[in-house]
């Protein structure tokens, strides 16, 4: 047992510890200095984990929101700066990142996160210290009036908005539907959206799973799921889960006896199990770049996004990242600046069109109303390219009916 | 609850355990011969998935992916335990350890940088799509196939360690490696052997899985968890115990998944706390054994 090996592993330590000490010393008098001249949004996102993929395109297209407002000389003579950090999808790790934007970096505002957990973290730590957040996570207890607070945006579309759009286009009165539903918030939440919609519709449940967040093998869930007999199987969980599920799902033969629904469908999911696994699987989703022969805020959307990254094609969470970062810096314009009381009423009062059409933030919750895809997956015989994964079956406008209303959110009307 | 219900619900608990007998095969071997604990047996599970649809892609057929991959990680194990492991035998066991650990990371950072960190499609082979009608329910053929080869695989393991001469200086050389250099055999190659077929095995529990999941960078780690509560449960070292662990634990995932589905990744842990209350060495381990 060599025990020598220990003593020197200290002292490289606390030699480490001692440079990064130096260094953030000498990084700290730039960082003071520039606070007078760019404007910085904090971004804290997954870079990690499972909703890695996700989390990539949303910081490219952030970036490029970025970059468009620079390229016209930025917000009254300031420049934008992006700091991107990752949450590790972990909220701890997300409240002490976002915490670290706000006293040390000095940012003026943060957009960002993924999860529903890690959101609402992230909004602890801006909310207590009247920093403006604009979530793009597809969670919304963010926007209910015990989390709420007048610096806190919801750019992302929400479960009750997705689910209803959904279930509009596959269920119908009478229909038999099965959940498998990942424990926890996200899940707990489309779950919720989707027996509402059924409810007003007239499909009965005749089952629920919860099944563990972050699962890669969803094999046990199946057999029970036929035994059932449902005709619709509503899969509500998010990133590789949706995947794994899916694929699994696939392979016991389920898509011969129901339809597959999600409640969102999700462009990087389909891309890593392929066409024929997802064929026929309908979804909801806020972007698609198929929309473009229909907006024109789509087709500028593409060709910035293609001409900024190689000819890539944005993707449903990347448009997210556009359209959050987007919103705040058009709302900074409009109130000259970085005041947050300013830029909170420029939000309130902006009608923004960035990537699918016109949107704006509900007062009472901050809300962003906008238009709900629903698309389904095509057959490989059916793509004319390999971008060309998606039919759009709907693609209902924006309006606030489409929310729950203020009072339901416990907001005073 | 009606009969075929469960009975379905076994066979699908089968095939979990099935792979998470051949990973924490590959781990317990290892430990029981060489007393290195590898932290990458997750990594080189990916690695491994990795492989074969690179291969199965490469030659057109899935099955040259299923058969070379294993055979070339385990290969590239041999690499790693020859330039990497060999010189820490004899120290302790944390050394090797926090090797492999380093080691993990680099290979899941590797595979991100050049495969990407999205996942990509593993297609099932063309054989084995769809489902089988077995008279009470449906079961996919791939899984049905994954079992039978586990089962095939265990059966040639246990013929050559128990039944030929290369099982007999294999297996006296866990027990005593200095009388073994005394008696002429050169141990550092049977170690080195040892270290590529626990390697091979994850690569080959990865190239199984494959078809399963999404292949990504990430998959590894979820399994090493997986493959070190079937070593404990199993006692560690033991290549009964993995068999008997890994197929314990899947069944009852999948049994408790039949009641209470959102309790199906506990319970592997419940199992592994209650085993370790009752007999610390594992179910077929060996007390106070430390490499």
């Amino acid at each position: 047992m060599p025990k020598s090996g220990s003593t020197p592993k200290i002292t490289r330590r606390t030699a480490l510890a001692g440079l990064s000490a130096g260094a953030a010393l000498l990084a700290m008098p730039r960082l003071g200095r520039a606070a007078d001249e760019t404007i910085r949004i904090g971004f804290p996102t997954p870079l990690t984990g499972p909703f890695a993929a996700e989390a990539r395109d949303q910081v490219k297209c952030a970036e490029l929101a970025v970059k468009l407002v620079n390229d016209k000389g930025g917000i009254a003579d300031r420049k934008v700066e992006l700091l991107v950090r990752d949450d590790k999808l972990n909220a701890g790790e997300a409240a002490t990142r976002t915490l670290e934007l706000i006293e040390k970096d000095k940012v003026h505002a943060v957009v960002g996160a993924l999860s529903s957990a890690v959101q609402l973290a992230v909004n602890e730590v801006t909310r207590a210290r009247g920093v403006i957040y604009v979530s793009i996570s597809q969670s919304d207890t963010i926007n209910e009036a015990k989390d709420f607070s007048k610096y806190t945006f919801h750019e992302a579309l929400n479960p009750h908005m997705t689910t209803s759009a959904v279930a509009r286009q596959t269920l119908k009165k009478g229909m038999k539907v099965a959940h498998l539903v990942a424990d926890y918030a996200y899940g707990h939440e489309m779950l919720r959206g989707f027996k509402r919609a059924q409810a007003a519709i007239g499909a009965d449940s005749v089952g629920e799973i919860l099944h563990p967040f972050g699962a890669a093998d969803y094999s046990t869930f199946m057999p029970r799921l036929m035994s059932m007999r449902p005709d619709v199987l509503c899969i509500s969980n998010f990133g590789r889960d949706q995947a794994n599920a899916i694929k699994q799902a696939v392979d016991f033969g389920v898509k011969q006896q129901m339809k597959i629904v999600v409640p969102v469908i999700l462009h990087n999911q389909r891309l890593a199990v392929g066409p024929d696994v997802f064929e026929g699987v309908v979804g909801g989703a806020n972007y698609y770049w198929g929309l473009e022969t229909q907006s024109k805020s789509a087709a500028a959307f593409n060709t910035a996004f293609k001409a900024a990254n190689g000819g890539a094609i944005p993707t449903d969470y990347g448009a997210y990242g556009y359209s959050g970062v987007g919103s705040l810096l058009a709302a900074m314009q409009a109130a000259g600046g970085t005041d947050t009381d300013k830029v909170v009423v420029a939000l309130e009062k902006l009608q923004y069109d960035l990537t699918k059409g016109p949107q704006h933030y509900r007062k009472c919750d901050h809300q962003s109303v906008q238009s709900v895809l629903v698309l389904e997956s095509k057959k490989k015989s059916a793509m004319a390219n390999e971008n060309d994964l998606f039919a759009i079956l709907a693609n209902d406008a924006g309006a606030d009916d489409m929310l729950r209303s203020c009072s339901e959110l416990g907001h005073a009307t | 609850m009606d009969l075929s219900l469960i009975i379905m619900q076994l066979l699908s608990g089968i095939a979990l355990g099935a792979v998470l007998v051949i990973t924490a095969l590959g781990l317990t071997i290892v430990f029981g011969m060489l007393g290195v604990v590898n932290f990458a047996h997750g990594a080189l599970f990916m690695i491994g998935a990795y492989a074969g649809l690179y291969l199965a892609s490469l030659t057109g057929s899935f099955w040259w992916g299923l058969l070379l991959a294993p055979i070339l990680i385990g290969a590239f194990g041999m690499l790693i335990e020859f330039v990497l492991i060999r010189r820490l035998y004899g120290r302790s066991i944390d050394d090797p350890l926090l090797l492999t650990f380093g080691l993990s990371y680099i290979l899941v950072e590797g595979v991100r940088i050049v495969f990407g960190s999205d996942g990509i499609p593993f297609p099932t082979p063309p054989q084995l799509i769809g489902v089988l009608d077995l008279g009470i329910g449906f079961f996919p053929r791939y899984r049905l196939f994954v079992i039978v080869l586990v089962a095939v695989v265990l059966l040639v393991l246990w013929l050559t360690l128990e039944k030929t001469r290369v099982g007999l200086i294999v297996r006296a050389g866990a027990r005593d490696p200095t009388i073994m250099q005394v008696l002429g055999v050169d141990i550092g190659r049977v170690w080195l052997a040892i270290f590529g077929l626990g390697v091979g095995l994850a690569a080959l529990g990865g190239v199984l899985a494959g078809p399963m999941r999404s292949v990504n960078p990430e998959m590894g780690s979820l399994v090493l968890a997986e493959a070190f509560v079937v070593t404990v449960i199993g006692g560690l070292g033991s290549i009964v115990g993995a068999v008997v662990a890994g197929l314990m634990v899947g069944v009852s995932i999948s049994m408790v998944a039949l009641f209470a589905p959102e309790m199906a990744t506990i319970v592997m842990f419940a199992l592994m706390a209650v085993v370790l209350l009752i007999r610390p060495q594992g179910l077929f381990g060996v007390r106070g054994r430390t490499a």
